[in-house]
This record gives structure tokens, C-alpha cells and sequence, in this order.
């Protein structure tokens, strides 16, 4: 059967659909979508092929978006994505998640709701508000942001976030309570003696590898770690890579090894492409060592960056690569990122990409 | 004796930006209401999630909205009297 694919791009100007087939070579664009709201995050349910947007603009407020007709048509809600009266309200959606039983939304300032009406309506699951080291949490460059969002496809009581800059935290119970999981990560802003911290750290993205084995992988502001225990330790893997700084990753989807992610070339040095050279760097080894793949990407004067949540695999075979710039470019790959292909350039500063297969 | 008849009846000019997140929403209604929030109440009665739009969960209205009602600068406890013109527009933001 043939399957086609969607690229699900959001940007600071709405979101962009992209559309291929299996070859994944010509590529057609539909958009802005979301009446060209800034668009944090777009994610696909594969199974009835809904299309979720989120975002926030700074008249209307926070909403997140649907389309159950690939893109033609939008409806929006933030029926229920609010605090309580007297608090900071809710400015901006910045991460969904389409899970078995809910979809799940993360919010600026962090917070999470749940949806069990396909995007209707939304309640507010209050023990990240309630967290006893919230008072603690400091926010990062774009806020105090829930930008990664995970629900355990096959214990959907367990979830993983993270938040710009108060580090990762999972809950086993569904969302109503959570712990930190931010040990051997790194706070390199800190004073000395305490850049170990409980809380505080500056985890950029955070992803589930394929396998269900409890490993994931996160860029940080500090460092790219590995974790084989659902995050309750974390190695450094950043070893032979050329900077500790990045914004995303991404995960293979069968292997649970390999993980991509784009190093930049460091916190003060401007926060672009190492040497002004793009590169998309894999392991195939759990971060044991790294090749920089570049085939196909711009080797000469390259200052653009690739945010948090800008990177995404395909569930194709070969997987499919794609990373969207802050240029506006979008880049792919249909062989795990041994060879690039500019798929589309002159969009709007790009926030996510991610795929959908349906 | 209707309670709603009590109320002063206004007209309400909204945004196209704002009526076009909302299919089919004229730019032009005509509501009872007695102060700005009941206003947006009942915009929200006949599109839902529009009140949503111009009004925070503080609540008040959104930092970059503004609401004025016969040329004033409005709030949520603005008192509306009958025939009064009120405009919801969207206030310089962006970039």
C-alpha cells in the first residue's frame, strides 16, 4: 500500500504542511495554516490522520488548532487551557502529544492539560503548578516553556516533560504527581558547587528511544546525555561531538542506538552552525561516537540554528531525517541522513517539524 | 419582568482578525449587556471560544486587545448604557 507522508512544520507565522510519498523527492506545500498565528508545535494522529496545532498569538491568546481534513480546513479551542483567576494566564501552547488515551498539551507558563474530546476542551492537570521546587524554576530565553512532551505509548500514566530551564520530570500517576529526573545533567550557569542540581536544569529536548526499554536522550543547554533508566541517571554522551550546545533531537524509530541530533557552535559564540558549516550529527552506537553527515547541506557561511523542537525522523524504512532552520529552510534526508535534500526555503522562521506517516 | 430587558441594548464592532477565527462571525452585533464583560459573554453565547479571544484568565482583557466603548479605553466593569458603540480591536503587537 502506498503511504504518504506529512511533514508537519510549525513556524512564527503558522503552520505549513509538506507532502510526499514513500521516495520522499518531490514535496508539495500547503499553508500558512492557523491564520498565521505563531505556531509552537504540530503533531499528526496517524490513525485517523487529525492534524493538531499549537500556538499562542499575543492578541488572541493560547489555542491549540485541528484539522481532520489534511490542512483544508481549521477549527480552534482553548475551552479549559487556563490557570486559575489571579494567576499568570496560559500565554502559549508549546508541545502536544497524541497519546491512547488523551492528547496532552504543555504551556508557557509549564503546565499541562489533557483533552479527552479529540482538542475540544481541555483540564488542567495541576501537580507541575503544585511541584514543591516550582517556586525554583527560572524561565529560559522563550520563557518558562513545557516544549517536550512524552507519554509512554504503552502506560500512558507515565510521562515524561521537559521545561526551559527547570530540568526533566516524569510521573508515573498520570500527571497529578511528578519527581525530578535530572541527575548526572549538568547546570553549567550555576556557581560551582551546585551545578548538580535537583531542579534547574536547562533540558532543550528530550526523546523516547525506539524499544520501550526505558531509554531516552536529551540535548541540554549543557551537554547531550543518554539515559537507560527513564531518565533517573544520565551519561554525558556528548564525547566527539564539537559542542556541548544544541537545541534538538530526534530518535530513530526502530533503533534504539541511534539518535540525531545538530550541535552548534556553542552558548556566547553565537548559537549557529559549527564553523558556519551545517551538519546533522548520528550515532548508531548510544552515543558511543558521532558521524557528522553533510551530504547535500551548505558548507559555506551557514548562521542559521535549528531550535528545540525542529527535528524529526519518519517511521519510513529507511528513515526519513528532516530539520527545519531559522532561516525558513527545511532540509530532509530519506536514507538516516547519508544524504540531504532542501525541501523548501523561504518559510518563516521554523519552531518544529514533525512527521506524520498515513 | 425579563431581566435581560433591563439591560442596555449596544452594538458591538469586532476585528476582521478577529471574526475570521471564527466562521461565518459578522463584524457587527448587537447585544444587552450592562458593562463590558457581560458584553463579551455574550459573544461568547453566540461563538463560543471568541470570549476567549479578547479576554484573559486573570481575567481581564488581553494585554494586546483593546475594548473601547464611545472612544474610552475600556475594562471588564465598564458600565455599558443604552446605544453605547463598542469596538474590539487589536492593539499594535508583533513583528
Amino acid at each position: 500500500m502506498t503511504q504518504s507522508i506529512n511533514l508537519l512544520i510549525g513556524t512564527r507565522k503558522g503552520a505549513f504542511i509538506l507532502k510526499s510519498n514513500e521516495d520522499r523527492r518531490i514535496w508539495e506545500m500547503s499553508g500558512p495554516h492557523c491564520e498565521t498565528w505563531p505556531t509552537n508545535h504540530v503533531v499528526g494522529d496517524p490513525k485517523t490522520g487529525t492534524i493538531y496545532a499549537a500556538g499562542g498569538n499575543e492578541w488572541f491568546g493560547p489555542a491549540v488548532w485541528k484539522s481532520t481534513d489534511g490542512g483544508k480546513s481549521w477549527t480552534h479551542s482553548s475551552k479549559g487551557l487556563a490557570y486559575a483567576e489571579g494567576q499568570d494566564p496560559v500565554k502559549a501552547v508549546w508541545s502536544l502529544c497524541v497519546a491512547p488515551d488523551a492528547i496532552y498539551a504543555g504551556v508557557e507558563p509549564a503546565g499541562l492539560f489533557k483533552s479527552t474530546d479529540g482538542g475540544e476542551s481541555w483540564v488542567h492537570l495541576d501537580g507541575l503548578r503544585n511541584h514543591r521546587s516550582r517556586e525554583h524554576w527560572m524561565p529560559g530565553g522563550a520563557g518558562l516553556i513545557l516544549h517536550s512532551l512524552l507519554v509512554d505509548p504503552d502506560d500512558p500514566q507515565s510521562i515524561h516533560v521537559g521545561i526551559s530551564s527547570a530540568g526533566v520530570f516524569h510521573s508515573a500517576d498520570g500527571g497529578q504527581t511528578w519527581e525530578p529526573r535530572n541527575k548526572g545533567t549538568r547546570a553549567d550557569y550555576m556557581p560551582e558547587d551546585q551545578r548538580y542540581p535537583e531542579v534547574g536544569q536547562c533540558v532543550h529536548n528530550l526523546v523516547r528511544a525506539a524499544g520501550g526499554n526505558g531509554r531516552l536522550y536529551q540535548q541540554n543547554h549543557c551537554g547531550m546525555y543518554r539515559s537507560d533508566d527513564a531518565g533517573k541517571t544520565w551519561q554525558s554522551i556528548e564525547d566527539g561531538l564539537p559542542s556541548s550546545f544544541g537545541f534538538p533531537a530526534a530518535a530513530h524509530p526502530r533503533d534504539p542506538d541511534t539518535v540525531f541530533m545538530v550541535p552548534l557552535n556553542g552558548d556566547t559564540k553565537g548559537r549557529y552552525m559549527p564553523d558556519a558549516k551545517a551538519a546533522v550529527w548520528r550515532t548508531r552506537d548510544g552515543g558511543k561516537t558521532w558521524a557528522d553527515l553533510r551530504d547535500g547541506l551548505p558548507q559555506q557561511d551557514v548562521y542559521f540554528n535549528v531550535l528545540r523542537q525542529a527535528l524529526s525522523t519518519d517511521s519510513l524504512s529507511p528513515a526519513g531525517v528532516y530539520f527545519g532552520a531559522a532561516s525558513g529552510a527545511i532540509y530532509g534526508s530519506a536514507n538516516e541522513g547519508d544524504g540531504w535534500t532542501l525541501i523548501a526555503q523561504n518559510l518563516p522562521p521554523v519552531v518544529s517539524v514533525e512527521t506524520m506517516v498515513a | 419582568m425579563d431581566a435581560s430587558a433591563a439591560r442596555p441594548v449596544v452594538t458591538v464592532k469586532i476585528a476582521a482578525v478577529l471574526a475570521d477565527l471564527f466562521p461565518g462571525a459578522p463584524r457587527e452585533f448587537i447585544v444587552q449587556a450592562q458593562c463590558v464583560g457581560e458584553m463579551i459573554d455574550a459573544l461568547d453565547q453566540q461563538f463560543p471560544g471568541m470570549g476567549d479571544r479578547i479576554r484573559d484568565s486573570r481575567p481581564a482583557i488581553r494585554k494586546h486587545m483593546n475594548v473601547f466603548v464611545d472612544g474610552e479605553r475600556a475594562t471588564l466593569d465598564t458600565p455599558l448604557s443604552h446605544h453605547d458603540e463598542v469596538f474590539v480591536i487589536t492593539a499594535i503587537s508583533g513583528g
